[in-house]
């Protein structure tokens, strides 16, 4: 009470002067009424004005009401100077912008525990080998009866959970046809009671739902599915939906928060680990592993015992799996045994994208950061002049009585008005750029999502980047201006070289933070421009791709007929098949086998197509023939340059025979076609083969074939234009195709470039902005020094200096300092290129135009940046200048 | 006698002494029942006495209000709070040690 009656008498300081007065006027008055002389009465009070001080002292808080005095003078000094100072706050709130955005995706991807309970308590299993190629591989996918032997093993000291990829597959609600793609999560019946989650409608999945194979045709919505695809309707329980030939009754809905544990997606549906098809075959993994510690076991004792005990139950699994090594080497086999069992913390979820953006955002931190610190040291220039300026005054303040402290505070106050107002911009522009940034990763129509909060933890974030900066950009001008000797001051004389000293080094320090910048942007956007203009080695041009399905499978004539029925539409140029496209999510691997021998140590990609898909895609032949409408796999292939390199080498490969695996029918090689990226862009080119789209059995009966991806050349510009037509007249035929997806060859190919167009695109941004900033701070550290050495200039040109002469003065000790600040940005550009080389494609810190790139872009920089200010150096007018001296 | 401003420390409990015998009291009236009840041997300079009622309203001992006056004007009124109850029994029994202390030695000297 009594303390925010001395703030609140702090603020308002003029009305509680006015009551002191007000009460002191009441006393003479009364003194007078009681009989007092009334100039006697006025004299023993003294003079109103001290009473009112000694008493308004008491009555306030004096430390706020000099606060309070020192902001009002702050913000006059910056409204002083408008334009300096709103470029200061416009780049200081770009900084600040940047990084509290950075640190929402970061922390939202990255470190934000899952609202769920003891997510400090929740690991994941992984296990560490030596992959095939003889690389260290890692995987954190488990088989269904592997994780049921895993479970009970531990059961007494801790719980594990497994949890399927938020997939994205096509079902179908109740109440229309219409196939829609939805993130379907299986998840063991444990999770949500392990979890702590309630049900925000209906019940959630229990253990019993998990129990039997094939017993639980339940289904929980998630909240946010609940919300946007039904808006809430509490009638969805009891309604069902449809995936594949499986039928599910929705029993509930989940709680509002929870979207799953994978980050960057959301799940929209939970089903039952044991309603998944995989869930009785040893040898796929096709889910993750929790574990969660039970309450009240020690985490520090317990996990390596429980990590061994996995780690034994997994090999003894592996050892009885009688379906797992088929036919493989017993080389292979120990190598595959030789597998480590690891637990990371999930407490924070995992996901592909974590993996994959973790440097990414990284580095966007990283260069955010550094736009931050450029423009800091601008506006700490910036108040070092103003304070070198006032030193009279400081002085002045000094002399009479003014504390150091007070002083301090003085600048100090004025550094956090310029950074709260930095802040408050800088909150409204991440608020947009966060969530900008987030729909650019992933493809557009798979969108990563994110809960992106901005609570407490953004909150102390951006309080604290805030106080850091206040401190960066006061300090070090208070100290100075309090350090500031006032005889010295006042007669003139005091030494003006210090803060030039102090404003050049921060040129040296800009230019090495600009230099980093611009070199990452450089080693980005160069990675970009050589990942998209790859050669291909096939075309993109107006490739309209439909994926479809069959339900339970079609045969290969029922897919013929309809890409027949699809050739006569008038546009269609031509059309071909292919069991998944180039570059797409899907890619498979097999073992080879030439002559008979065993499986050779690289296993071949393939692609299964059918006749026409080759020349659709215009990947030419480089010999032999395309497939015939009468061949079958197994039976033809087509191979790739590098698998007749690898297989045959130095032989001609058409006419030769390979079987998948040992003990498989034969393929024989008809034709061979030069390598084309299959997968990833960022790859060498493997060896791929190519099978026929017609399959056969071991009894030669024709395969059904259940999903596929029609390949249509179009002749309109737009290959979008068609897809609404086709897809129509695919539905009508009735035969049970139908499409699930619509996209073109040519976002396939875009889609590969998703992370290095986004670091790309920002990178030039923030590089763009340090490079602005750097130059703006160059600029007034130059006038500003040209305008204190008028003095000395007027005094040189009177004696006779050349121009050459002046401009060598005025410019060589800043070109000194460029020089060493981009010696120090190179130093930290290789740094800091080790890091990021993983996301680099054919770009190397070494390159010499990596180099040349930034050196060029910050020279001609400093040009401009210098030259209005020698401009100035050499318009000084001698005589004018010595006669005001 | 000299009128004397020294109350040296007393001129809290004579405050809190008024007030708690006699409740809102402004600050002229304050200053006179000092002077009157001491039979105008103590006497507080208005100079000390505002400084110090903010001081013991700020310590929360005592307790201020506005009020109308028959004469329109406004007056600070003032009274004793729990706090400055408790104040005063400490202050009192302070001052009686003191008192008692300073007569033996005038005694005994």
């Amino acid at each position: 009470m009594s303390l925010w009656s001395r703030i609140s008498n702090a603020v308002h300081g003029d009305r509680l002067n006015r009551e002191i007065e007000e009460e002191l006027q009441s006393h003479i008055e009364e003194a007078i009424a009681s009989g007092r002389d009334p100039e006697e009465a006025r004299r023993t009070f003294g003079s109103i004005m001290r009473q009112r001080e000694a008493s308004h002292t008491i009555r306030v808080a004096g430390w706020l009401e000099s606060l309070i005095a020192d902001t009002k003078f702050g913000w006059r000094q910056l409204c002083r100077n408008k334009i300096t100072s709103v470029a200061a706050v416009l780049s200081l709130a770009l900084g600040i912008g940047s990084c509290v955005a950075a640190f929402r995706l970061i922390d939202a991807l990255l470190w934000r525990p899952l609202p769920i309970s003891g997510a400090s308590q929740l690991y994941v299993l992984s296990s560490k080998m030596i992959g095939f190629d003889g690389k260290p591989m890692e995987s954190n996918y488990w088989a269904t009866p592997e994780f049921n032997l895993m479970r009970d093993a531990v059961k007494d000291q801790a719980d594990l959970i497994a949890i399927s990829g938020a997939d994205r597959t096509d079902i179908t609600w109740t109440t229309d046809d219409e196939m829609e793609k939805a993130h379907v999560a299986y998840v063991s019946g444990n999770m949500f009671p392990l979890f702590g989650l309630q049900p925000a409608l209906g019940r959630l999945l229990a253990p019993a739902d998990d129990r039997v194979v094939g017993a639980g045709p339940y289904a929980v919505l998630s909240w946010d599915c609940w919300n946007h695809r039904f808006g809430r309707d509490p009638h969805v329980l009891g309604s069902s939906l449809h995936i594949g030939d499986q039928t599910f009754e929705i029993i509930g809905v989940g709680p509002r928060d929870f979207t799953g544990t994978e980050k960057g997606t959301v799940t929209d549906i939970f089903l039952p680990l044991s309603m998944n098809r995989f869930a009785t075959l040893d040898r796929i993994s096709w889910h993750h592993i929790f574990l969660m510690l039970k309450p009240g076991v020690n985490r520090s004792t317990a996990l390596e015992p429980l990590r061994q005990h996995l780690a034994a139950v997994s090999r003894a699994f592996l050892l009885d799996c009688s379906a797992c090594f088929r036919g493989a080497p017993k080389a292979a086999i120990e190598r595959f045994l030789d597998q480590k069992l690891v637990f990371y913390p999930a407490g924070a979820g995992i996901s592909e994208l974590q993996k994959d953006y973790r440097r990414s955002l990284g580095i966007l931190g990283l260069l955010a950061a550094l736009v931050l610190l450029i423009a800091c040291v601008n506006v700490a220039n910036m108040m070092t002049a103003q304070a070198t300026a006032r030193s009279q005054e400081m002085a002045l303040r000094i002399s009479i009585g003014a504390g150091r402290r007070r002083l301090v505070q003085l600048i100090l106050c004025q550094s956090a008005l310029l950074a709260i107002f930095a802040s408050v911009l800088g909150a409204l522009f991440a608020a947009w750029a966060a969530p900008f940034v987030l729909s650019l990763i992933n493809p557009p129509d798979n969108p990563a999502r994110l809960a992106l909060p901005a609570d407490g933890r953004v909150l102390l974030f951006g309080f604290g980047l805030t106080t850091f900066v206040v401190l960066l950009l006061g300090l070090l001008p208070a100290l100075r201006a309090s350090a500031v000797r006032p005889v010295a001051a006042l007669k003139g004389g005091e030494n003006r070289n210090s803060p030039r000293r102090l404003m050049r080094g921060a040129i040296a320090l800009q230019v090495a933070f600009c230099f980093l910048v611009l070199f990452l942007s450089s080693l980005f956007v160069a990675s970009f421009q050589r990942l998209q203009n790859r050669p291909l080695g096939f075309s993109t041009d107006r490739l309209l791709l439909l994926d479809s399905v069959a339900g339970k499978g079609q045969l290969p004539v029922v897919w013929d007929q309809t890409a027949e029925a699809l050739r006569a539409v008038p546009g269609v140029n031509s059309v071909a098949i292919a069991r998944w496209p180039l570059l797409g999510r899907i890619r498979i691997n097999s073992d080879i086998s030439i002559n008979g021998a065993p499986p050779s140590r690289t296993p071949a990609f393939f692609m299964i197509v059918s006749p026409g898909w080759l020349s659709t895609m215009k990947i030419p032949l480089v010999s032999g023939h395309d497939f015939r409408p009468q061949d079958t796999s197994p039976g033809a292939a087509i191979v790739n340059e590098s698998f007749a390199k690898a297989f045959f080498p130095g032989q001609d490969p058409i006419g030769r025979t390979f079987t998948r695996g040992a003990n498989q029918p034969l393929n024989r090689i008809v034709g061979v076609t030069p390598d084309v990226p299959d997968h990833d862009l960022r790859e060498p080119n493997l060896a791929v083969f190519y099978i026929p789209f017609a399959e056969i059995d071991s009894k030669s009966a024709p395969k059904a074939v259940d999903w596929a991806t029609f390949t249509i050349h179009t002749n309109a510009e737009n290959p979008l234009a068609l897809a609404n037509t086709l897809r129509q007249l695919i539905a009508q035929r009735h035969n049970g195709l139908r499409v699930s997806n619509i996209t073109t060859q040519l976002d396939l190919v875009r889609d590969q470039t998703i992370r290095e167009r986004l670091i790309a695109m920002l990178a030039t941004f923030f590089g763009a902005v340090a490079l602005l900033l750097a130059g703006i701070g160059l600029y007034a550290v130059l006038n500003y020094s040209v305008l204190q050495r008028r003095r000395e200039i007027g005094i040189r040109m009177a004696i006779g200096s050349t121009r050459a002469g002046i401009v060598r003065i005025v410019t060589l000790d800043v070109f000194l300092m460029i020089a060493v600040g981009a010696v120090a940005g190179v130093a930290l550009g290789f740094g800091a290129a080790r890091y990021v080389q993983s996301l680099l494609y054919q770009a190397k810190a070494s390159d010499a135009d990596m180099l040349a790139l930034p050196a060029c872009a910050i020279l001609i920089t400093a040009l401009v940046a210098t030259l209005p200010a020698v401009l100035r150096a050499l318009r000084t007018n001698p005589t004018e200048i010595l006669r005001a001296e | 006698m000299a009128k004397t401003d020294s109350l040296q420390g007393s001129l809290d409990l004579l405050v809190l002494k008024i007030l708690s015998r006699r409740p809102r009291l402004h600050g002229y009236a304050i200053m006179a029942a000092i002077a009157n009840t001491s039979g105008e041997v103590l006497r507080a300079e208005e100079g000390s006495l505002y400084p110090a009622l903010y001081r013991m309203e700020e310590a929360g001992w005592i307790r201020a209000e506005w009020i109308k006056k028959d004469t329109g004007r406004r007056a600070r009124i003032y009274e004793l709070t729990a706090a400055g109850k408790k104040q005063l029994g400490a202050e009192e029994s302070r001052w009686l040690s003191v008192s008692l202390a300073i007569n033996r030695v005038l005694r005994e000297a």
